[in-house]
């Protein structure tokens, strides 16, 4: 029993290890600025996880092979211990872990303990039970103030934007998230019911949006095309297709595009969802 | 503590067996017994464990074969499943309800509720818990707890069966949800509050059940550097319910308020449902995020630690071998359960709480995995040198250790803030604590079943059925939750009700990103139904030994601990009105010179071998145990 313990736990680490190194399931392509250091550390991590799994249980297996108990004359190894290899692999893994610790926090000060960098764009992010509404100023680059009590789903006024407002004349709320290429962009998360989360695998980010709460976040993407928003946390029984789009768009059709005014706009991203189909080869 | 010396006057302490009820209804049913007590809290956990997997199976065959009819569901839940299709609230409804009742009921109940209530009292050499009339009340609330959640099956609305708010029951979902029309967060959500509540304070009186026992009925002799390491991790497990659990409670009553009375402790202002404004203002999501996982956390340990003990003492046992580092072990539970109370912040890296508050407890939280670390080298160090003997218990430990690693090394990952900025909330997560305070913890109570059902029932369980039952369910689990690693790399999201439509035959999916994963989930949905089928051989050994299974003796397995000296099963107060005398450590095995190759705690001095053992180093201040190290 002991020897068929042994094998299973090498083929399945085998099996496992495998799994991660044949490549069929991992991230999709990193498209943001951070993307290459985040795929990095995960690497990194991915590594030192996959060596301790990987030894701890070939030595649990070697264990169950070699000492099974086959009637030797004599009796185990009478040991309470050692004081001194406690010692060591407790500062080992002390050591390890610690330092993952500390090159782990690089991304995260990158992102979240820096403001987003001057001139970034901003897009107001108003989740509500199920989509995702995005709110852009418009050429005056000043966003129109909203009320809760101006919500109406009737009138298509997702978010309440006030059109007592003079600065909301200009602004539009689309379904697709519109960014720049290569420009820093800051989201301002909301949410006008539950708690939903922004979730984009190829940006590598992902952010809850909070009823009360403007989450201020901001990042860079790089790589032109069209890209699937997903919600993270539940929030009812559509959260499975809480569906949209984000474009990343060349600077000078991105430029373009936000000078518009509304029916503009939302006729111009019509053409630009079309002209950057989404990849649908993974 | 005038109750506990009482109890002892009363329960024998060397006047005597005290005697046990005889009628049917104070023996087995309200009994005070904690003996009695510990089968019941094992058999709510049985029932509960069922439920909880039957639901985990619904959830894999919506999401694998979503637009499938099921006729059997469509007459069952004509609502739910109208023509047999499960909807995506009655989704929702199955992940609530297999979480709380996992959660709670399965993995907080069985190894404390159950293998503590039964065997710590008997290990320590005590005839009851200190307080058995408040064990017997804290059982009661206990099935109170699980008969309101039932009840929420049948009470939530038609259309599901439970909330859908998921088990952690996030706000404003959670306590405004029926104002924004989603299905089940009416009365589903109260009775499930008040399930949780109910749970708490049961949870409460055994904690301190458990503290008092421990601290103040251990035998002559059992110094707390002699107990098992079992006793250890139920003392710690109290330690860490007694702490967390009122903050649970209080979180849950402020809730139920903001549910029904209009408060808005976690509900700010200016929500809308699209049409008119809700009244609530001022209260906070975060909070409530704050509070649950200042229970939560601790409840992952509360969960695995007993499983620790256990497998601690039945690695030992089986290897012939004493404990390697009986102090390291002690010392790491302790850091573990201590650690535990600092990193909840790890679940809310993504939530919208400040970043530095995230990055301090991304540092904490991998601190933990030192402790953890730690107890794996000291396992392997009790095999290496072992004379292992291959029952089906010790196969379960060792699966315990193995999947503890496989669960629990991933928290390196899940543990960094960076990396959570695309594993939070994915697969990811799923694969890792379902690992690790799911099936690890579950084959630490499979291992303990085996392992005390002898002394339970007087009966052993089965060998070559218990085996036959180990090797289905340790492939099974690992094909389960390894690939669902993977579906979290590519970036599949939790709590989703399906991922494709297959519509005439065409499938679609509603996110391309996750198309990698088919043959992942079509895998994972077929390894699931096999390794829970497999259950069975459980169930029908459990209940065939239970009244045909081979007779037990005293020691089957030759071990050391206080449990082995007495009765199978043992006698109402437990040692049959002697007093068991303690003179040394738990895990004495292979000692040289001895006439067996394992010598017991009661085992006097002057028969045993002329050797300094390691409680008695203890007792006698001569520092670590670890003098008599063999390995030099």
């Amino acid at each position: 029993m002991g020897r068929a313990l042994a094998v299973f736990l090498w083929v399945m680490t085998g099996l496992s290890v495998w799994m991660f190194l044949s490549g069929r399931w991992w991230f999709p392509r990193a498209i943001s600025e951070h993307g290459p250091a985040y795929d990095q550390q995960f690497l990194l991590t991915i590594i030192v996880v996959g060596v301790a799994f990987a030894a701890a249980q070939i030595a649990l297996g070697y264990a169950v092979w070699r000492f099974a108990d086959t009637g030797q004359a004599t009796r185990a190894v009478y040991s309470h211990g050692n004081n001194r290899m406690e010692i060591l692999w407790t500062i080992i893994t002390a050591a390890i872990f610690i330092t993952l610790a500390l090159l782990g926090q690089r991304v995260w000060w990158g992102l979240h303990m820096t403001e987003a960098p001057p001139g970034s764009a901003q897009v107001h992010v108003v989740a509500q039970q199920f989509q995702w509404n995005f709110h852009y100023p418009g050429p005056d680059h000043v966003f129109g103030r909203t009320r809760p009590e101006k919500i109406s789903d009737e009138t298509i006024n997702y978010i309440g934007l006030d059109s007592d407002d003079p600065a909301s004349k200009d602004d539009t709320v689309t379904q697709t998230l519109v960014t720049k290429a290569d420009a820093p962009v800051q989201l301002i998360l909301n949410s006008r019911d539950v708690t939903h989360s922004f979730w984009v695998p190829q940006l590598r980010f992902k952010q809850d949006a909070v009823p009360g709460l403007d989450v201020k976040v901001h990042f860079t993407p790089k790589v032109v095309g069209q890209y699937e928003i997903a919600c993270a946390e539940l929030c009812g029984q559509q959260h499975y297709k809480m569906r949209a789009y984000m474009l990343v768009l060349p600077a000078d059709e991105y430029d373009e595009l936000v000078a518009m005014s509304q029916a503009d706009f939302n006729k111009r991203v019509t053409e630009l969802v079309k002209k950057y189909p989404l990849n649908t080869n993974f | 503590m005038a109750e506990p010396e009482v109890t002892a006057e009363e329960h024998g302490g060397g006047h005597g067996a005290h005697h046990a009820p005889t009628g049917f209804v104070r023996k087995y049913i309200f009994s005070i017994d904690h003996k009695v007590i510990g089968i019941q809290y094992l058999l709510l956990a049985l029932f509960s464990v069922v439920l909880g997997m039957i639901m985990s199976v619904l959830m894999r065959m919506k999401m694998t074969w979503p637009d499938h009819a099921w006729p059997l569901l469509g007459t069952l839940f004509p609502e739910g499943a109208p023509g047999g299709v499960m909807t995506p609230e009655f989704y929702l409804s199955l992940v609530t309800m297999h979480g709380t009742m996992m959660v709670f009921f399965v993995l907080t109940t069985a190894p404390q509720g159950g293998f503590g209530n039964y065997f710590l009292p008997i290990q320590i050499g005590a005839d009851d818990m200190a307080f058995p009339v408040l064990n017997m009340l804290s059982f009661w609330t206990t099935l109170l707890g699980l008969m309101v959640l039932v009840s929420a099956i049948f009470a939530s609305g038609g259309s599901v069966i439970g909330p859908t708010g998921g088990w952690t029951g996030y706000p404003p979902l959670s306590a405004v949800g029926h104002l924004l029309n989603v299905p089940g967060q009416g009365m589903g959500v109260n009775l499930w509050i008040i399930s949780i509540a109910i749970f708490c304070i049961a949870s409460l009186l055994g904690a301190l059940n458990f503290i008092v026992t421990l601290l103040n009925l251990r035998t002559k002799g059992m110094s707390l550097m002699r107990m098992p390491l079992t006793c250890w991790a139920w003392f710690t497990t109290a330690v860490l319910a007694l702490l967390s659990f009122p903050v649970l409670l209080a979180a849950g009553v402020l809730l139920f308020l903001d549910h029904n009375a209009g408060t808005s402790f976690f509900v700010p202002g200016g929500l809308s449902n699209g049409t008119t404004v809700l009244d609530h203002s001022g209260g906070s999501p975060i909070l409530w995020q704050h509070l649950f996982w200042f229970f939560g956390h601790p409840e992952v340990y509360i969960a695995i630690l007993p499983g620790m003990g256990a497998t601690s003492h039945i690695l030992s046992t089986f290897a012939r071998k004493p404990i390697f580092g009986y102090r390291a072990m002690v010392f790491a539970m302790f850091a573990i359960g201590l650690l535990g109370f600092f990193v909840w912040g790890h679940h809310m890296f993504i939530s919208g709480m400040s970043p530095l508050t995230g990055a301090a407890f991304s540092v904490l939280t991998l601190s933990i995995g030192v402790p953890s670390a730690i107890k794996t080298f000291n396992w392997l160090g009790t095999l290496w040198g072992a004379r292992i003997r291959f029952h089906t218990p010790m196969l379960f430990a060792l699966g315990f250790v193995s999947l503890f690693v496989a669960g629990g090394i991933t928290g390196l990952v899940l543990g960094q803030s960076s990396l959570d900025l695309s594993m939070h909330d994915t697969y990811f997560v799923l694969g890792h604590f379902h690992l690790v305070m799911g099936v690890a913890a579950i084959f630490g109570m499979f291992a303990g079943t085996y392992f005390w059902f002898p002394k339970m029932f007087g009966r052993k369980m089965n060998e070559t059925l218990g085996k036959i039952h180990f090797w289905p369910t340790f492939i099974g689990v690992y094909s389960i939750f390894i690939p669902m690693h993977l579906m979290g790399l590519v970036g599949m999201p939790r709590r989703y009700s399906q991922f494709y439509e297959v519509l005439g035959g065409k499938l679609t999916w509603i996110y391309n990103f996750n198309s990698p994963t088919y043959p992942l989930i079509q895998f994972v949905t077929w390894a699931a139904i096999i390794t829970v089928s497999a259950q069975s051989l459980f169930i029908i050994n459990f209940f065939w030994s239970m009244f045909k299974g081979e007779k037990a003796s005293d020691n089957p397995w030759e071990a050391t601990t206080l449990e082995w000296i007495t009765a199978t099963p043992p006698p109402h107060d437990n040692f049959g009105g002697r007093v068991p005398v303690v003179y040394r450590g738990a895990y004495e095995f292979g000692v040289p010179g001895a006439p067996e190759d394992y010598v017991m705690q009661t085992t006097p001095d002057e028969t045993g071998p002329n050797v300094a053992y390691a409680g008695e180093a203890d007792v006698q201040g001569r520092g670590s145990s670890n003098v008599h190290d063999a390995h030099g």
